[in-house]
């Protein structure tokens, strides 16, 4: 789960994380308040978006003006903010983060992630700030500085010291900057987090150090014990899509193709769409029903497929351990008497009680076509969706 | 011989009043799994399947001499029955729990390792489907009927795509000595290296399918070990080639992060290595019957 530049700050800062005094807006008006109770002559205008790379797209402007800023807020309130991150299509900027300007000696980066080889989290830090810290780590390999920690016992202070001798922080900065690290450590253990990012870390001209941006994701498994997390999850910058299938606790996924899939299982939901792709079509989604699913959470899954409207070909692939031919069978029949379905429908069914299953299916007397294998499936599939569109 | 399992290997299974671990414990007598009872703490003393159902899974391993453990605890108490199991001195635990935050994986692999090497228990899982070893023993919630005996070993990050494995090398009189679902959380209790190390040892097994997946970075580790350590073939399938980077596909450890975690990248690199690649996921049981012609 992914959260806002502004809410990230404020957690990090509940933690006794330095961040730069600033204040969350959702209008012209809001923002002239949070600047007046800034003070000072200029001003940081941030667009919130669950995206990096916004200063490059416009996102980002130091304002030297009240009118400045009304014409900022003109500009992105309302409107969709494109980043190379986002893709063409964008996403809604419903606020702006108003921010006092930071006067910047040198930019850091900082960064404490979940480690998949190490299986330790680890912190990673560089003298390299405001740089896609991927290509430092290609091109310079000795700028990064990385410290595993040991969950027994945790981040200990000699660690975080060693990540600020090794950004040649001036003596004055090291405490501040130590302490910095050992905080950000607490909030990402303490928050489930997956994923943490302060890029740049900023020091100052007066030898501070502040988080001038920040990044946090978090665990969707740990939400039930992070109530307060959970609470800044903002669905307008998620795929309304995503969002409806999530209302009904199916794992999807949008994609750009037309060819809508339900698939029990993540791996084989992957297989199935790659199998489409080498048929010569593209998937619009990825859709695990996960196991031993009812008729209706089978009906309710295809709606959530045909929910969306460049769908113009279904391919269902189930291949049942837990689950059962005859229920996903019968919830496809069931929807079919409710609604029709006016674009080709292609079932694989494989497993437990097939032969129930495609008996439903055959003595159904609808328009379903069915297939035996996966590669029958997705041959299928995509001649039937070129017929129909004729593409 | 088969890895982890077999039909002699005293079973025991967390959670097994539940709905769900009742089920699968049914399921796995009935495959002929030596299951010699259960634990539900508060639950002691009680029967559940015909089985003694223990309060701890110290208890369960000092009555029945239990070896080997399944895990259908809720996520937000897996971690602590794994743990649990370690230190009872079970030697092998799958745990088929959906949805155990990641951060509670990372203690449960650190509890783990404190113990010595060799009273270490072996985990597979989360998020998987367990381990079947076809006609002698079956230790999760696949359909057993699918697999036939024999000696290809298999290793997957998922459950319903080592089902098509299974049905699509059955389907051309291949069998399985062990199939092994490692899961598809981003920290696992063994990867493709770890296992490959047993099939490498075991003398049923004469050939090796891994079945991997977009993130992290096991298939590139399973690549190294088999150039540098493996004497038997291996086919590999990839699933994920048409995802898109940075997004999330279902399971937990299946998103493109970083360079090196894409199909594409890890197909390449199996290849490099001489490991036989199915091109596409219904190709995996015939790649499997080239290998082993030799082809």
């Amino acid at each position: 789960m992914n959260i806002h530049e502004y809410q990230a700050k404020q957690l990090l800062a509940k933690f006794g994380v330095p961040i730069p005094k600033g204040g969350i807006a959702h209008s012209k008006d809001e923002a002239i308040y949070q600047a007046n109770e800034l003070g000072g002559d200029k001003w940081v205008i941030k667009a919130q978006i669950h995206s990096g790379a916004r200063g490059k797209a416009g996102g980002v402007k130091l304002c030297s003006s009240h009118q400045e800023i009304e014409e900022m807020c003109g500009k992105l309130l309302g409107e969709k903010l494109a980043t190379i991150q986002t893709g063409p299509e964008g996403k809604l900027v419903s606020s702006v983060y108003v921010e006092e300007p930071s006067a910047i000696a040198k930019e850091l980066y900082f960064s404490i992630i979940m480690d998949r080889a190490s299986q330790y989290v680890t912190l990673i830090a560089s003298t390299e700030g405001g740089m896609n810290i991927e290509e430092v780590a290609a091109e310079t390999p000795e700028k990064i500085i990385t410290v595993s920690i040991d969950p027994a016992v945790g981040l200990q202070a000699f660690q975080a010291r060693q990540l600020a001798f090794g950004l040649n922080l001036p003596t004055e900065a090291l405490n501040v900057a130590t302490r910095t690290v050992m905080n950000c450590y607490q909030a990402f253990v303490q928050s489930d987090a997956n994923l943490l990012e302060v890029n740049p870390l900023v020091l100052t001209e007066d030898n501070h150090i502040v988080a001038l941006d920040a990044k946090m994701t978090f665990d969707e498994n740990a939400m039930y014990r992070q109530a307060a997390v959970a609470e800044l999850r903002d669905t307008t910058q998620e795929d309304p899509r995503e969002t409806n299938a999530s209302q009904h606790d199916l794992s999807y996924v949008g994609l750009e193709g037309n060819i809508g899939c339900m698939i029990n299982g993540a791996g084989l939901a992957m297989a199935t769409m790659d199998m489409i792709q080498h048929a010569g079509g593209e998937p619009a989604n990825f859709l695990d029903i996960g196991g031993g699913a009812s008729p209706e959470r089978v009906a309710t899954a295809i709606e959530a497929v045909l929910a969306d409207d460049t769908v113009e070909a279904i391919l269902i692939n189930i291949f049942a351990g837990i689950n059962r031919c005859d229920w996903v069978a019968q919830g496809i029949v069931d929807l079919l008497a409710k609604r029709e379905i006016d674009m080709p429908l292609v079932v694989r069914l494989s497993g437990t009680n097939v032969e129930e299953g495609q008996r439903i299916l055959r003595e159904s007397n609808t328009s379903v076509i069915t297939a035996e294998t996966l590669a029958d499936a997705a041959e299928k599939v995509v001649a039937a969706w070129k017929q129909a569109t004729g593409k | 011989m088969s890895i982890f399992i077999n039909e002699k290997t005293p079973i025991i299974v967390q959670g097994i009043t539940g709905r769900i671990g009742s089920f699968h414990a049914e399921e796995m007598i009935e495959y002929g799994s030596n299951v010699v009872g259960g634990v539900t703490p508060g639950k002691g003393g009680q029967t559940h399947l015909d089985r003694p159902i223990f309060n701890t899974v110290a208890e369960a391993v000092a009555e029945t001499g239990a070896e080997a453990s399944i895990v259908f605890v809720p996520p937000a108490y897996a971690a602590d029955g794994i743990m649990e199991a370690a230190e009872a001195g079970i030697k092998y635990c799958v745990s088929i729990t959906d949805g155990i935050p990641v951060h509670d994986m990372v203690r449960v692999k650190r509890y783990m390792n404190t113990l010595e090497a060799d009273k270490r228990m072996i985990l597979t899982g989360p998020n998987c489907a367990g381990t079947i070893s076809p006609g002698k023993a079956m230790l999760g919630i696949m359909p057993g009927h699918i697999y036939q005996q024999g000696n290809v070993g298999v290793i997957g990050r998922s459950g319903t795509l080592g089902y098509e494995a299974a049905a699509q090398m059955k389907e051309l009189g291949i069998g399985i000595s062990t199939s092994v679902g490692i899961g598809g959380d981003p920290i696992n209790g063994s990867s493709f290296r770890e296992i490959l190390e047993h099939f490498e040892q075991d003398d049923e097994t004469h050939a090796v399918m891994i079945i991997g997946e977009i993130g992290g970075p096991q298939e590139a580790e399973a690549a190294e070990f088999f150039k540098e350590h493996m004497s038997k073939p291996m086919a590999a399938y990839i699933a994920g080639l048409s995802a898109p980077k940075g997004r999330r596909m279902g399971h937990a450890g299946a998103i493109v992060n970083s360079s090196g975690e894409s199909a594409a990248e890890k197909v390449e690199l199996l290849r490099a290595a001489g490991i036989k690649v199915a091109p596409t996921p219904s190709d995996m049981g015939t790649t499997m019957a080239a290998l082993l012609n030799g082809k």
